[in-house]
């Protein structure tokens, strides 16, 4: 692996889906690329393709044109390549949340012994000491979340796609689970890719964030953001920040089905 | 309390003002509001229910027998509770009691025990390929919508009078059953947990393993207590048209030959043993539900 190409490469990305009424253009041309340990989020309203992106790069989706390159090999239609996390938790009801957690390393054949010997310590490191030979109908939604997003990170692949992680649960326990989020990336160095619906969330966790447009699904724009790490809350009220989210805002009004995106971030 | 504290004349106006809001809602409603309590309905005493239970039984089998005796009941086709004891114990010191049951027993689990684990590969079969499942499933629900009871006779002229055909029909009862609800967890399956197998780079084979029978087992197991009743009217169904032993042949035989007691006999026992396969299976199924933990 050359130090110079990027971890995660989206490359012309494009999709169209046939329709009983004819093509539909989910994603024009879509280029990203994603250096080692950067956490870059996608935003934009409902339908601009992000959760097609996100198929097409977990190898679940085949796309009609361009390729997928991780560490500069083409991963296009692989699956097992990256971990991915859908935005339901979809903890399995009949597994404790250890067994939950070790589901990856168990698919890709890692005695059961030893995949639960790695995950206990990081459950009790991440908040879920206690509850680790719990069934997942006693657990709250933000423990749901951890549960499942730890699962993503056992699964051991250096880059993870989170896909609306945080979209459901209240407003307290979101920013609970973002400083969390942002203590797992420091100490894993992850490569994330993170969608939201929350340009505030966005620009808190990201060192990039790309903002998309509909009909088609394509990147309008690309904003690098700044501001020093570790973050704290109270950066959300800088001029910098502040700065970054109204260009967001923005962009987001440019397009005029993006109304409700932005409605839902305000 | 407080109303009490309030001075008279307070209390005075009040009581006008009240009044005369009274007396303009009853010119709204001439008829007036009829007051109602809640109804409230105050439970008896387990013993007391226990006690009733018993009363019932005890006071309809003496009025069976009583009217029997005094010719208020024809005997000779209703039989008569002493007679009905008589029999009873006839049946299980001299008679062939426990070769029937044991014959009716066998040929209702083997039946069960087939048609419930053929019939939920079979639907669990459809995950595997919506092709297959597209061409089998026409048949499968022709399958459903015969009667089976009516295939009956066929079953048993190509099986034989023995043990065999009755397992074939009750198998033929709970096969389709099992199918279609197995068929119906697989349809339930959340696309979205496959999406996530998938991700973590699963074989097919694992994704069935790991999520299609686990996510279906509910089904199936919610699919046992019915299994076991229609697994038993297979297996008497196929008793009465032909065979050698088992409780559906002692009431035919004893209908046919007029001993309206031992027909009664034969009833009861066979609803033991109903009751009883009944209540294991329950006791299996609450059991089986606290393994998978759903």
């Amino acid at each position: 692996m050359s130090s110079s190409a990027p971890k995660l490469c989206v490359a012309d990305v494009s999709m169209t889906f046939k329709t009983p009424t004819g093509a539909f253009h989910a994603l024009a041309p879509v280029t990203l690329s994603i250096p080692q340990g950067r956490f870059v989020s996608l935003i934009g309203p409902s339908g601009c393709g992000k959760s097609t992106i996100f198929n097409i790069i977990a190898g679940l989706l085949e796309p009609t044109g361009g390729r997928v390159l991780i560490d500069g090999v083409d991963a296009t239609g692989t699956i097992g390549r990256v971990g991915y996390m859908l935005q339901k938790d979809l903890l399995l009801p009949w597994r404790t949340v250890l067994d939950n957690v070790i589901l990856g390393m168990e698919i890709q054949h890692v005695p059961l012994r030893a995949a639960r010997e790695r995950a206990l310590p990081l459950l009790h490191r991440y908040g879920l000491a206690g509850f680790e030979y719990l069934y997942p109908n006693a657990l709250s939604g933000g423990m749901r979340q951890r549960a499942a997003l730890l699962r993503t990170l056992l699964f051991d692949t250096d880059v993870i796609l989170l896909d609306e992680p945080f979209g459901a649960l209240d407003a307290q326990t979101k920013l609970k689970m973002q400083e969390w989020l942002m203590q797992l990336w420091s100490d894993f160095s992850k490569t994330v890719l993170f969608v939201t619906h929350d340009v505030e969330e966005a620009i808190y966790l990201s060192d990039e964030v790309h903002v998309m447009g509909t009909r088609p699904g394509r990147i309008i724009a690309t904003i690098p953001v700044p501001l020093a790490r570790p973050r704290v809350r109270g950066s959300v009220l800088s001029g910098e920040f502040l700065a970054i989210k109204e260009r967001c805002l923005e962009l987001l009004h440019l397009d005029p089905t993006a109304s409700e995106a932005v409605n839902e971030a305000a | 309390m407080t109303v009490q504290d309030t001075t008279p004349a307070l209390r005075a106006r009040a009581m006008a003002s009240l009044q005369r809001a009274q007396a303009t809602h009853q010119t709204a409603t001439p008829a007036g509001k009829p007051v109602r309590r809640l109804p409230v309905q105050k439970d008896w005493p387990t013993w007391a229910l226990v006690a009733a239970q018993i009363g019932i039984l005890l006071g309809a089998l003496s009025l069976w027998e009583i009217g029997a005796r005094t010719g208020w009941i024809d005997a000779f086709f209703w039989s008569q509770p002493s007679a009905i004891a008589e029999t009873m114990t006839v049946f299980f010191t001299t008679g062939d009691a426990w070769t029937d049951i044991s014959f009716t027993f066998r040929s209702t689990i083997i039946g069960f025990l087939i048609g419930t684990t053929a019939g939920s590969l079979l639907g669990l079969s459809f995950w595997w390929s919506r092709n297959y499942a597209a061409v089998v499933q026409p048949y499968v629900i022709c399958l459903e919508s015969i009667p089976k009871l009516a295939l009956a006779p066929l079953i048993i002229l190509v099986f034989g009078i023995g043990l065999v055909s009755k397992v074939a029909v009750a198998t033929a009862l709970t096969l389709v059953v099992s199918t279609l609800t197995a068929y119906a967890g697989v349809k339930a399956l959340d696309p979205d947990g496959e999406k996530l197998f998938y991700s973590l780079g699963a074989s097919r084979l694992q994704v069935f393993r790991k999520l299609v029978v686990p996510f279906c087992l509910p089904w199936i197991i919610s699919v046992l207590r019915v299994n076991i009743g229609l697994a038993l009217t297979g297996a008497i169904v196929g008793e009465f048209i032909a065979s050698q032993h088992g409780l559906g042949r002692a009431i035919l035989y004893a209908g046919q030959t007029y001993d309206i007691a031992l027909v009664w006999v034969a009833v009861l026992v066979l609803s033991t043993l109903a009751m009883v396969m009944y209540a294991t299976v329950s006791w299996v199924e609450s059991m089986l539900r606290k393994g998978v933990r759903q």
